[in-house]
């Protein structure tokens, strides 16, 4: 209780309680939830908050500040919310490795997701942020697959290709593939805009749509997802389907030519 | 006329077997047995790369029957519907009706799937196999007389089949096409004075309007095509016209042309090679899948992805269109479009150097002889440098079509590769240039060891006193021919400058430039002489192993 | 014209060929063409078992490719339309499209296969020589063809009768023209087309994504939101021609990072409207990056500076994104405040 009470002394902890406050009635709100409960889930979440600055002390501070006010080695983490603490932890970003290229690149996660949570919340307690969106938002129950299609050829396509391939963008930067990212990460990626990209925050893009796009990426680039034609040839469109007709096209003809054209082998060798 | 009774019974009923009989009725009314005569047991010479031309005439074949197939069930048609089809993830989108039944041949119709995909596949190996047979015919020099028109005749398919591959690319309306054909009328807007013009005219008002779909098909469908029929078979008379060339070897001249008849031999090879075609063409269609349309969705024009480029055949043009820099002129109220319209020029030139090359060669050389014996691509140096230079010029382009993917699966910077691009598009075919040259002047002088001292065998021997030398084995008189057979011209030079009666003659400056190219072509430096029939006594009388 | 001072003994000399000495070696030219080298026997001619052998593998060809047609009648008839299979290496693929290309490919390619195989094993593999023949024609054919011409010529008394020819020339000239005449219904002539939008004073800018007016608190410094005029709906005939030129995109940026004054002028606190469509050939330009501002097009790589004035710092396009100048209506809703003051899209010669 002594570290919740330094905690409250925290400028921001006004708008923590304010939130948690917010979250709590609205919760109240949709089902029923008795004072008891919320009063537990406080103490548990101030613990996980505990342990996330741990884990933050030893991980981040470096380059994100002891407080998250940043450095020149990283931004400042007040106000990011736990979106994007799940989003650049979770896809492995973060931790980044101090000299970085264009852009920090998708690796192996470094924490579990136990402790992606406490960090989360402990970067959630520097100031109010997008919050982790749950599996009702980003499921697939109720999407608009086509709605989602046109939404991602609007938003997404530019950079990530039609179907979440990725792509080139100025000066060694690139938009990833969307390939194997789980929605949750896609998500929180609309919701905060990690590094060059833009976000897209719900008052722009709807919960809804964010929904619809991630449905539809599930059917175009997902592990089910069919390729009536055959090969896809990694899914870049004209170039890569040039290289192959020229490759396996051309290729497999000129053999075919080599064999029709050539001598016949004759008894004897002279 | 069509019978004659004093003809000898074939079979034993006394008459003449049934193929003969219809022949001989067709000879009466189209004289047909004089056009065998001549035909029947053509010779034909036996090279892979001879059969490069029937890749692409096979192609065209396939793409045709294809095509057919496909207008069946297309609706060339930018009337907005709203789709119902069995494609899931785009259910009650808008688009046009030629994207709708696109779709509809892609999962609707039983095997229009396979059709497209054979369709689309197959033309883009048609290019491919034209670029090809057209550098084939470059290298080895076969565009000399009397080939010329032929090569003009090549030289418009292959233009032709770029648009026409263009056209039919747009046809589905897709996003991918559609942004393809966007950028078409940019570029026409860059030209001056014309391009609103052309441009309200082309799409029936602004882009993207309700016709050009309609419009393409026409072209696509019919136009094209067409003209690209009668060329070809234009092409196909004039290589059976004028027999086909060869490569130097024993037995072969340029009075002759050694080779297998027409029939049986070429009818079961060549008849056979478009079955091959076919079904190399069939089984990558089964397994490789070409323009996912229903990946890029319908098309808007305030919808784009990354990757955006054209097929591969336009990608030279998409090239120079990218590493062109941003110039723009404004005066007098008028805007030139320089950096989109030099590129569009440029394309029309780069074609045209290729196109042109052999009345400038023939010109050089001054020789109105026939050739039928085809170079050896080392024995013309000059030339063959030149093709790989503008061979280069064309690959830069490819590649600077392609920046956006280099640079992600390379990792590198897509600014660093388009400034790479920009820098070789100067200095590729200069470097290009010289090391071919360079190489083929090597590679002379190691023939002309060969002849003169024989090959390495590779196998060293150890003189009585001690040093030790690699036998060489003389060549073969068969050898030694193909070896030797080359021309060498000598380079021309400027005439005298009086004529008989002492009077100065002016030399004119295209005569000055003559000399000067055809001295970069043949003169020292610029080709090894071959060795001489004294050169190889002298040598090979004394015994001397080098 | 040129070519004929070139002196002849320039032109290499025509190559000495032994005609018809095959096999002998000359003494004279160790260069010289030996002839065709003499014909050597395949196996095939020599061993009826290996031709046999031959027969019965061109036989086999016949007969896989009459299998794979019928294979392919069965997978037509058979396989649902859209079944879907896993084939490794190559995914989930369309049974129907897999099954019918590699039995007619099958098919197919065993037809050819025979025939080459037999035409290669089987048929007689001697190389025959034919002879060329000039394909200019001789001079007494080349002299009466001239003739011929120049009497016809004569006859037809064109060069005698010049009204007749320039009368001729003249109508032959003009009829053309009908056709060229014709193709002006091809399209409207250019006017003030491409000058203008559809947006005017008092359209509210509406979310494509949305499809509802924005109001300033919607977007964020760092997000990126595409906005059409209001009143433009999807299902609307020119719902194509009108977003080609009326799509917007809006960013905000923090006012003290926009550099060009006018710019920060025509925004709404740090929002800034700018056509989507780039100035370069028209692509909806839109690869944007937060952190540097800078917006790249994805299909020749035009970068444009979004805090600048969206002035070209890479690439082929000629000039920056037309800005939309915008503000706030009554309701607090975003609103342009005119039509761009500039043509959009690819710059064309009468733009200026």
């Amino acid at each position: 209780m002594k570290k919740l009470s330094a905690r409250r002394r925290h400028p921001l902890a006004a708008v923590v309680v304010l939130l948690l406050a917010l979250a709590a009635t609205g919760g109240l709100y949709a089902a029923f939830a008795p004072a008891g409960k919320a009063q537990a889930d406080e103490s548990s979440q101030s613990l996980t908050i505990k342990e996330g600055k741990k884990l933050y002390e030893v991980g981040c501070a470096s380059c994100h500040g002891t407080g998250g006010q940043g450095s020149s080695d990283g931004p400042s983490l007040v106000g990011v919310g736990a979106a994007a603490v799940d989003f650049q932890v979770g896809t492995g970003r973060m931790p980044a490795a101090t000299s970085q290229g264009a852009q920090v690149p998708r690796k192996k996660p470094v924490y579990t997701q136990a402790q992606i949570d406490q960090l989360a919340a402990y970067v959630a307690s520097l100031g109010a942020g997008p919050s982790v969106p749950t599996e009702q938002q980003y499921g697939p129950a109720g999407a608009d697959v086509a709605k989602g299609g046109e939404l991602f050829r609007t938003n997404c396509a530019q950079c990530h290709n039609f179907t979440g391939k990725g792509g080139a963008l100025t000066k060694g930067k690139y938009a990833p593939s969307l390939e194997g990212v789980a929605p949750k990460h896609i998500y929180e990626a609309m919701q905060t805009g990690p590094q060059n990209m833009p976000s897209f925050p719900d008052t722009t893009m709807s919960e809804k749509n964010k929904k619809d796009i991630i449905a539809y990426l599930n059917a175009v680039n997902g592990d089910e997802t069919d390729n009536p034609g055959g090969m896809e040839l990694g899914g870049l469109g004209p170039v890569s389907e040039g290289l192959f007709a020229w490759i396996f096209g051309l290729g497999a003809l000129i053999a075919v030519a080599v064999w029709v054209a050539a001598r016949t082998a004759k008894a004897k060798k002279s | 006329m069509s019978t004659t009774p004093n003809e000898e019974p074939r079979s034993s009923r006394g008459k003449a077997p049934a193929g003969e009989r219809i022949a001989d009725w067709a000879d009466g009314r189209l004289g047909i047995y004089s056009l065998a005569k001549a035909n029947m047991r053509k010779i034909f010479p036996d090279h892979w790369s001879f059969m490069l031309g029937e890749v692409c005439m096979y192609s065209f074949i396939i793409i045709i029957l294809t095509g057919v197939y496909l207008t069946l069930f297309f609706h060339p048609s930018m009337n907005e519907v709203e789709y119902h089809g069995s494609y899931v993830p785009l259910q009650g989108q808008l688009m046009s009706e030629a994207f709708s039944s696109t779709l509809h041949i892609s999962f609707d119709v039983r095997g229009g799937l396979l059709i497209r995909q054979i369709h689309h596949w197959a033309a883009l190996i048609f290019l491919a196999g034209m670029f090809v047979h057209m550098m084939r015919v470059f290298f080895t020099g076969a565009f000399r007389k009397p080939r010329e028109i032929n090569w003009l005749f090549g030289f418009l398919l292959f233009v032709l089949g770029m648009f026409t591959g263009f056209t039919g690319y747009s046809l589905p309306d897709d996003l991918l096409s559609g942004t393809g054909v966007r950028f078409t009328e940019g570029a026409i807007l860059s030209m001056p004075i014309v391009g609103t013009y052309i441009s309200m005219f082309l799409f029936g008002g602004e882009f993207p309007g309700h016709d050009f779909v309609a419009r393409f098909y026409s072209i696509h469908i019919l136009l094209l095509p067409g003209i690209m029929l009668g060329l070809m078979v234009a092409h196909l008379i004039l290589v059976f016209y004028h027999k086909h060339t060869q490569f130097a070897g024993p037995g072969k001249s340029e009075k002759n042309v050694v080779g297998m008849p027409l029939l049986p031999v070429y009818m079961a090879k060549a008849g056979g090679f478009f079955f091959l075609v076919f079904g190399v063409i069939a089984a990558i269609a089964a397994v490789a899948q070409i323009n996912p349309i229903w990946a890029m969705g319908p098309y808007r024009p305030d919808q784009v992805s990354t990757g955006a480029q054209p097929d591969w055949y336009m990608g030279f043009a998409e090239g120079l269109v990218r590493y062109m820099p941003g110039w723009e002129i404004n005066f007098w109220g008028h805007t030139l479009v320089l950096g989109v319209f030099i590129p569009l020029v440029l394309f029309g030139l780069v074609l045209a150097a290729i196109a042109v090359y052999p009345f400038i060669e023939s010109w050089v050389t001054g020789d109105k002889r026939e050739h039928h014996i085809l170079d050896r691509p080392r024995n013309a140096p000059t030339r063959t440098a030149f093709g790989v230079a503008w061979v280069t010029v064309y690959m830069v382009g490819l590649v600077g079509g392609g920046n956006d993917l280099f640079a992600t699966h390379f990792h590198l910077s897509i600014n660093a590769v388009t400034w790479f691009v920009r820098i070789s598009f100067f200095a590729g075919p200069v470097i290009a240039f010289i090391v071919t040259k360079r190489i083929c002047l090597g590679l002379q002088r190691r023939d002309r060891d060969k002849v003169l001292h024989g090959r390495e065998t590779g196998i060293i021997k150890r003189l009585p006193h001690g040093e030790f030398i690699e036998v060489h084995e003389p060549l073969s008189q068969e050898q030694l021919h193909t070896l030797t057979a080359h021309e060498q011209y000598k380079p021309a030079e400027i005439g005298p400058t009086v004529d008989e009666n002492g009077v100065e003659r002016k030399v004119k400056a295209s005569e000055k430039l003559r000399v000067k190219l055809s001295t970069a072509y043949y003169g020292e430096d610029n080709q090894i002489p071959k060795p001489t029939v004294e050169e190889y006594k002298e040598i090979t009388s004394g015994h001397g192993h080098h | 014209m040129s070519s004929q001072d070139i002196p002849e003994e320039n032109l290499p000399a025509e190559q000495d060929h032994a005609h018809g000495a095959v096999g002998v070696a000359d003494e004279e030219n160790p260069f010289a063409d030996p002839g065709l080298p003499p014909h050597e026997h395949r196996i095939q001619d020599i061993d009826e078992r290996a031709a046999k052998r031959s027969e019965r593998m061109v036989a086999l060809l016949f007969t896989v490719s009459m299998l794979a047609t019928i294979g392919f009648i069965v997978a037509y008839l058979a396989i649902p339309n859209d079944k879907s299979i896993f084939v490794f290496p190559i995914g989930h693929i369309s049974a129907m499209n897999f099954a019918l290309g590699l039995t007619l490919g099958v098919a197919l390619f065993c037809i050819g296969a025979g025939a080459v195989h037999w035409a290669r094993t089987l048929m007689s593999d001697v190389e025959v020589a034919d002879d060329r023949h000039p394909i200019e024609a001789p001079a007494d054919v080349r002299a009466k063809v001239h003739a011929d011409f120049r009497q016809g010529a004569k006859e037809s008394a064109l060069g005698r009768r010049k009204l007749i020819r320039t009368t001729m020339f003249g109508a032959l000239a003009l009829v053309p023209l009908s056709g060229v005449m014709l193709l002006g219904g091809l399209g409207p002539a250019p006017g003030t087309k491409l000058r203008h939008t559809m947006w005017a004073k008092g359209k509210r800018l509406v979310n494509m994504n949305t499809n509802q007016p924005l109001r300033p608190e919607d977007v964020a410094v760092g997000s990126l939101t595409f906005a059409k005029p209001d009143g433009l709906e999807e299902h609307d005939e020119d719902f194509q021609n009108e977003i080609a030129k009326a799509a917007l995109m809006i960013v905000r940026i923090q006012p003290g990072n926009i550099k060009d004054k006018r710019e920060l002028a025509w925004s709404h606190e740090g929002i800034v409207a700018y056509s989507k469509i780039c100035t370069h050939v028209g692509c909806p330009i839109s690869l944007y990056e937060q952190q540097t501002h800078h917006v790249l097009c994805p299909c020749h790589q035009s970068t444009f500076d979004l805090s600048d004035g969206a002035r070209v710092i890479f690439g082929p396009a000629g000039h920056a994104l037309p800005q939309l100048r915008i503000g706030v209506d009554s309701e607090g809703y975003l609103q342009a405040l005119g039509d761009f003051e500039e043509p959009v899209g690819p710059a064309f010669w009468e733009r200026g």
